[in-house]
């Protein structure tokens, strides 16, 4: 029992380790490039990546929240029409969006949507032998395939936690009206009234934080890969499941922090 | 009178062990500019991991590299030097790692955008050059997926040699291509050092390719190197393990030229 936990203690440490080095190379050839005055990667790639991340991700982020929105506007309404605190509904809704819900949903949306993508592609290409080429060729193979994809996903990820807070507020909105007899005007009235300049910067600061988490892990499994198709497979699902966990358990800390330094 | 060749590539006691098992036990050997040296020996002893080294993909627990271009040990330098490095060094890998979601055109570019400065036409006008050289003119817009293998292995060469380099190391250059294939493949070896003088390093298992393009012969066995020398002195070589192996593959010979 001991031994086994040792062992993932051990196995723990080494792909902290692994990761750590992968970040540190990544860096390391990335201020190679910029002291020979070349870009460090090409902005190609760079939007490429960002329209994929970002554009491509809209419909189901917007989708996602809209529902989560409808559904808490819902419940919560439900519950305070109790107590005769139905008017609280619009706070309730943007607070949690802005602080909380944005930023996990697009988290969690992104490690399965791109995350799975990008260790999947990466992993495909290690098995395949072209990383080691790119590698061979002495272009850097870290600099040129993982760079553009983090910077894309630890950018492009602010911007879609704030689709989903409005996505969400604007479901929240839509059920109120319906069910609650709460007018938009009221709702955005309250919204505005109630939303408060640090609850959007908390949402944006973990958004980052998420963006960064999904990227490094994707990549890190990709490049990862042993055993072919099948390990490309088992990349891609541990690549997911560490990118939830993780985003999830750095969630609940950043919220403790929060709440005990800046409450 | 003409100068004697000069050592481009000096191996010193290459020593190298993975997953506990020694792959490699002490290898050195040299190649002389304008020559093609065939590295032979059984699956799985260590030929293509030592192209590996010699890429600085893998780096061995002792011995040292010299490579006369820049008089370092490759061993020791750094990884931004090693890139600097290997821009004067071509692989043409086995399986030809194109990169599979790039045109073929993408992919010989891929080097000479990101790592020269050259406008877009200069690189068009190098990629026109060697993609007539391996004869795929007409491949360029194609993506790998859309390309047999021994085609897939002649866009790898086009991409080793846009960089000009000094030296191409082939890993299994014909395995697994139909004799016309494995053919034209010898036939580009041939031709880069006669005309390009380019030396190459060539790891295959293909005995008839290994003879056909081969100045100089290595033998890896068991972690070293065993033999050294001429096709010639290798046909006359009366080691039995090499023995052995010229003698399966002049069976095969055999076997083909009985049953056509």
């Amino acid at each position: 029992m001991i031994a086994k936990f040792g062992g993932y203690v051990i196995h723990l440490l080494e792909e902290i380790s692994s990761l750590t080095w992968m970040l540190g190379r990544t860096g390391s050839e990335l201020m190679e490039r910029v002291s020979l005055r070349r870009e460090p990667f090409r902005l190609a790639d760079f939007f490429y990546q960002a329209n994929r991340v970002g554009v491509g991700s809209v419909p189901m982020v917007t989708l996602l929240s809209v529902f989560v929105g409808l559904t808490m506007a819902l419940l919560v309404g439900y519950q305070l029409q109790r107590f005769g605190l139905v008017t609280l509904v619009p706070s309730v809704v943007s607070i949690s969006f802005s602080r909380e819900m944005g930023p996990l949903f697009t988290g969690i949306v992104l490690a399965s949507r791109i995350g799975a993508a990008y260790t999947a592609e990466l992993g495909a290409m290690t098995a395949g032998g072209e990383v080691d080429a790119i590698e061979g060729m002495g272009i850097g193979a870290l600099r040129y395939l993982i760079s553009p994809r983090i910077l894309a996903i630890f950018l492009l990820t602010p911007c879609l936690s704030f689709i989903s807070t409005v996505a969400g507020i604007l479901g929240g909105a839509f059920i109120s009206s319906l069910m609650l007899e709460i007018s938009y005007d009221f709702y955005f009235n309250q919204v505005m009234h109630d939303l408060l300049v640090k609850d959007m910067l908390t949402g944006i600061g973990k958004s980052l934080l998420f963006g960064a988490i999904i990227g490094i892990i994707a990549c890190y499994k990709g490049l990862s890969v042993r055993g072919g198709a099948v390990g490309v497979g088992i990349a891609t699902t541990s690549s997911v499941v560490t990118s939830v966990s993780t985003v999830i358990a750095c969630d609940s800390l950043c919220n403790i922090f929060i709440v005990t330094f800046f409450p | 009178m003409n100068a004697p060749p000069q050592k481009l590539i000096a191996m010193r006691g290459i020593k190298l062990r993975l997953a506990g098992k020694t792959i490699l036990n002490g290898v050195d050997f040299s190649l002389y500019e304008d020559e093609v040296l065939v590295i032979l020996g059984l699956s799985g002893g260590g030929k293509s991991t030592l192209l590996s080294i010699l890429m600085g993909l893998l780096k061995p627990d002792a011995g040292s590299i010299f490579l006369r271009e820049t008089d370092e040990d490759l061993t020791q330098v750094s990884e931004s030097r090693l890139n600097f490095i290997r821009m004067h060094i071509g692989m043409v890998y086995q399986n030809a790692a194109l990169i599979s979601s790039m045109t073929v055109r993408d992919n010989i570019a891929l080097p000479l955008r990101e790592l020269t400065t050259k406008s877009e036409k200069e690189i068009d006008a190098i990629i026109e050059q060697k993609l007539e050289l391996v004869g795929l003119e007409d491949a360029e817009q194609k993506l790998p997926s859309e390309l047999s293998g021994g085609m897939q292995k002649r866009v790898g060469l086009a991409r080793a040699l846009v960089m000009e380099p000094l030296l191409v190391l082939f890993d299994e250059p014909t395995a697994g291509l139909d004799p016309i294939h494995s053919e034209a493949i010898d036939s580009l070896i041939i031709k880069l050092r006669d005309r390009q003088k380019v030396a190459s390093i060539v790891v295959t298992h293909e005995m008839e390719s290994a003879f056909a393009v081969a100045t100089r012969m290595v033998f890896l066995h068991e972690g070293k190197i065993i033999l050294e020398g001429t096709p010639e002195e290798f046909r006359q070589s009366d080691i039995p393990i090499v023995r052995q192996f010229l003698s399966s593959y002049e069976k095969h010979e055999g076997v083909c030229y009985a049953n056509p």
